[in-house]
């Protein structure tokens, strides 16, 4: 029997080794791609255990984490409406977005800079607490820029020049981030499932994300700015003044908005042409720049790049292979050319700025629990577009844009502002989208803007950049120089 | 001279307890030791404070293991030290997951408990083990009831097959339910089929080591000594039809399997027993539809559909994440989310265990058992008894086979099967059967040493 048993011996030996080597598989071979697995909540689990971190706007929380006495610790629990779009959620069910998602690594103590207080915690079993997120908005002007907005869908982004901090970020409408950031899985769901359904997408930040928006007449600021960079034009070169253009190859004509030529001259000059936001002459110009001048301006000035505020913008599209009749489309911001307001709004910014971009930006310092500062960005240059010669020369447009111009209703009793509107087409049966991108003080520029109004705003017919968008810049405006 | 003269004064006999009973009792203080850190940690991580209830939980076990000890000294003063410690270790860390599980169920509103049961049963149980050790005094009393047991295990299998009284859970028909107790007697058949089959083999062994043609070149017994191999298979299958469940079904046979080899040495029941078992486990997934399920789950348990399905891998996959996110050390104890995976006490505690202790805990826990099975086999080993010996590489193997299926369930080495993990699981009849083990062994143990080396001194 000893032969026997020593071979039994030897299998039960042979099951307990296959038992260690498939435990070890499990729990330090493949542990990172379990991890990352959707369907596994642990993560979100263990996050809920820490106490995250709260998301601060001049000191005051507009985020934080309250306890709970069930499983999960904490709730997390938004101040206001008009934050959500900067906030985003955090959500048990749902992941996160937003802030919460960008900085989580920050919220949640995780990030490498509290490697100190996270050894700590393993230390004496007390789970580390997350690091505070302070931002750069100013809240006078994110409720300005909320209430500036109105009912409107849309959204507005507001930075500063100088910094790239971004002051005021709102998108519209607005939606009650507590409503995903439940415990309870059922309520959740259905509060989320009807958001999601929300035909004005309230869980998009607009600002940055989701479908980009045809630009309409704002990307006239792009092609006027490649003409300047080229050396080949001024502000006061001048072009054919016909009533409309007829695209090469092509039946399609354009015209200007007003159907009529652009003034009553034979010629037209650049600068009276972004006054009045003429299409034929831009068509004439784009057409004679070429698409690969366009598109290398267009890059300069980010398209195509993934800026991160930290949170991730989706990149602004110049279309690529064009034949002649879609480059004319593009020169006045149809066509396929695709932004998103924070393009739009680097792009007054850095002709705000004497043609310097800045790296945009929304926070202003991390924060640990033990008051440590853990990071504050400094302002930093992102590239520089358009010279400061150019800068001046588009500037100048932009000013008379708003003093006598079609921007006309963005103006400030006692301030100069630099503005363009836009009013893009979105195909025949479509509602048109509402532009206005610009900059106040003009001689001074304190903030740089750019907002889109959806879907007409709520018109179909009569709505303009300067009757629809121009209003809400000045409103706006009128708060940040009060 | 003068240690002469004081031998020669003492005119009483002295029993020499070994000191292998010392060791065991320094041991046990450890294990009670550990069992009570444990508790201990798992309040303060998940209450922030120490309560009484630790001692509900932590004495009686510790309590009745040093009944046990004492009962060892007196009556089986030679039985192997580290059998017990060890399993009041594997108990107590039981009862404190059981615990710490609870825990989480009070925290997330539920009512439905564990602990204090298995408390309870642990008591029951080591009670139970007390009263084999001190009534059973060798192995020759049993060789008396070969037959009984038979009969006693027959029983006990086909109880949950009763009308009434049978209760299926999960699927399978393996509990009794009595006065509001649910029992699994197949866990108590185990025991009695182990004494049986033991018994039998010792008798028949000869005329099954028979040889008759040879075929090939392999030497193959004659048709009636295929007889009892057929009968086991047969009742295996019959578990597997009759109460689906595969882990039953395959535990009682290749425990069977290894028997029948060591006592007949003939490699050939072994060979067409795994043929047997793995004819009957293919054509069963072909057949039967949760066996089917099962090995969908167990092949691709990561594919979508797989693990929508009903029965199909969620649970593994959930326990998958639990022991993934343990990692090598693991979340602490009651640091982790074991609460997510379904059946977290019962039939996937060692991966609750691997959670929050970590890789380095699993290696631990498995150590204990492989030095636990170890120890059983060292017995049959030792033991001049034919009897005894094949009682204990039965009850050595059974446990050694029911770790593997179970947590080669849960970590994807075999298909999964609902078989307890011993001493771990949140169960009684587990418990009730896996202390009568404990105690067979350690009354084997104790008469596998020979007593003409003990020293009587006079």
């Amino acid at each position: 029997m000893i032969k026997e048993l020593r071979r039994v011996s030897l299998v039960v030996a042979a099951m307990f080794l296959s038992l260690f080597i498939a435990a070890t598989l499990l729990q330090s071979v493949n542990t990172e791609a379990l991890a990352d697995d959707p369907r596994n909540v642990r993560n979100i689990y263990e996050s809920y255990k820490t106490q995250r971190g709260p998301i601060l706007v001049d000191g005051k929380a507009i985020a934080s984490s309250i306890p709970s006495d069930n499983a999960y610790r904490y709730l997390r629990v938004y101040e206001n409406d008009i934050y959500s779009a900067v906030t985003g959620y955090f959500s048990v069910f749902r992941g996160a977005t937003g802030m919460e998602s960008a900085a989580n690594l920050y919220l949640s103590g995780q990030s490498s800079s509290q490697f100190f207080e996270q050894v700590n915690a393993v230390l004496s079993g007390n789970p580390v607490t997350g690091a505070a997120v302070e931002l750069t908005l100013d809240p006078m002007l994110q409720q300005a820029a909320w209430d500036a907005l109105g009912n409107y869908k849309g959204s507005l982004i507001a930075i500063d020049p100088v910094t790239g901090n971004i002051l005021a970020m709102v998108s519209k409408p607005g939606f009650d981030a507590n409503l995903v950031a439940g415990h309870t899985s059922k309520k959740v769901s259905e509060n989320y499932e009807e958001l999601e359904a929300d035909p004005s997408n309230p869980l998009i930040n607009k600002t940055i994300g989701g479908d980009l928006y045809h630009p309409g007449s704002v990307f006239k600021l792009v092609v006027a700015a490649a003409a300047l960079e080229s050396g080949e034009y001024t502000n006061q070169s001048s072009f054919d003044n016909p009533v409309s253009v007829q695209l090469p190859n092509s039946t399609s004509e354009v015209f200007n908005s007003s159907r009529n030529a652009c003034g009553s001259a034979d010629d037209v000059t650049l600068i009276y042409a972004m006054r009045f936001s003429c299409n034929v002459p831009f068509v004439e110009l784009g057409l004679a720049l070429g698409q690969d001048r366009l598109r290398a301006q267009a890059e300069l000035f980010g398209f195509g790049k993934e800026i991160r505020v930290p949170m991730i913008a989706t990149p602004s599209s110049f279309p690529e292979e064009m034949d002649e009749a879609q480059l004319g489309l593009s020169s006045f911001g149809q066509y396929d050319v695709r932004v998103s307001p924070l393009q739009m709004a680097l792009i007054s910014a850095s002709i705000a700025n004497g043609g310097l971009m800045m790296q945009p930006n929304l926070i202003e310092s991390v924060i640990s629990p033990n008051l440590s500062v853990i990071l504050a960005p400094q302002p930093e240059v992102l590239a520089q577009p358009i010279t400061a010669a150019t800068a001046a020369s588009l500037k100048k447009m932009m000013v008379q844009s708003v003093t006598k111009g079609v921007a006309s209703n963005a103006s400030v009793s006692g301030f100069k502002v630099a503005g363009k509107t836009g009013t893009a087409e979105n195909g025949d049966d479509e509602r048109v989208t509402l532009w206005f991108t610009g900059f106040a003080p003009a001689t001074n520029p304190r903030v740089a803007i750019a907002l889109v109004i959806e879907d007409g705003g709520g018109r179909d017919f009569g709505a303009s950049g300067n009757a629809t968008a121009a209003p809400v810049a000045r409103s706006f405006f009128q708060a940040v120089l009060r | 001279m003068n240690a002469l003269t004081e031998a020669l004064q003492i005119s009483k006999p002295i029993k020499v307890v070994p000191r292998s009973r010392n060791l065991e009792a320094l041991l046990l203080f450890f294990a009670a030791g550990l069992n009570a850190f444990e508790l201990a940690q798992i309040q303060l991580s998940i209450l922030e404070r120490m309560t009484t209830d630790l001692f509900t939980y932590w004495l009686p076990p510790v309590l009745f293991a040093f009944l046990l000890h004492l009962i060892l000294r007196r009556r089986a003063s030679e039985a192997d030290p580290l059998i017990l410690p060890i399993a009041l270790v594997l108990n107590g860390l039981g009862i404190a997951m059981i615990y710490r599980l609870d825990l989480a169920t009070i925290a997330s509103g539920g009512a439905e408990l564990f602990a204090f049961r298995q408390v309870m049963w642990t008591a029951l149980a080591m009670a139970i083990a007390a009263i084999v050790i001190l009534y059973i005094p060798s192995q020759l009393f049993l060789r008396r009831y070969v037959y009984t047991a038979m009969a006693v295990g027959i029983v006990l299998l086909l109880l949950p097959l009763l009308p009434v009284i049978g209760t299926t859970i999960n699927g399978a028909t393996l509990w009794i339910s009595l006065f509001g107790v649910t029992f699994q007697p197949g866990e108590i058949a185990k025991i009695a089929l182990i004494i049986f089959f033991s018994g039998y083999l010792v008798d028949r062994k000869d005329s099954l080591a028979v040889v008759g043609r040879k075929i090939l070149g392999i030497r193959i017994p004659r048709g009636r000594e295929l007889g009892p191999i057929l009968v086991i298979w047969l009742a295996s299958i019959g578990v597997l039809v009759l109460q689906r469940d595969l882990g039953t079904s395959i535990l009682y046979f290749g425990l069977f399997l290894v028997m029948i080899y060591v006592a007949t040495g003939r490699a050939f029941y072994a060979g067409i027993g795994v043929a047997m078992l793995i004819t009957g486990g293919l054509v069963a997934s072909r057949l039967l539809d949760y066996v089917s399920r099962r090995f969908d789950a167990w092949l691709n348990p990561f594919e979508q559909a797989n693990y929508d399905a009903v029965g199909g891998s969620y649970q593994i996959v959930q326990g998958i994440f639990g022991m993934a996110n343990g990692g090598l050390f693991g979340s602490g104890l009651g640091g982790g989310v074991p609460q997510l995976v379904p059946l977290a006490e019962s039939d996937f505690i060692i991966s609750s265990l691997a959670e929050e202790l970590g890789l380095i805990g699993f290696f631990a826990i498995l150590a204990l058992y492989f030095l636990l099975v170890s120890r059983g086999l060292k017995v049959a080993f030792r033991h001049s008894d034919e009897f005894a010996k094949l009682m204990a590489v039965g009850f050595s193997f059974v446990i050694a086979l029911q770790l593997f299926v179970v947590i080669g369930g849960v970590t994807r080495i075999l298909p999964l099967t609902g078989l307890t993990t011993p001493f771990l699981a949140a169960g009684g009849s587990s418990l009730l059967a896996n202390w009568i083990i404990i105690a067979m062994l350690l009354r084997l143990s104790d008469s596998a040493v020979d007593r003409q080396t003990e020293v009587i001194t006079r």
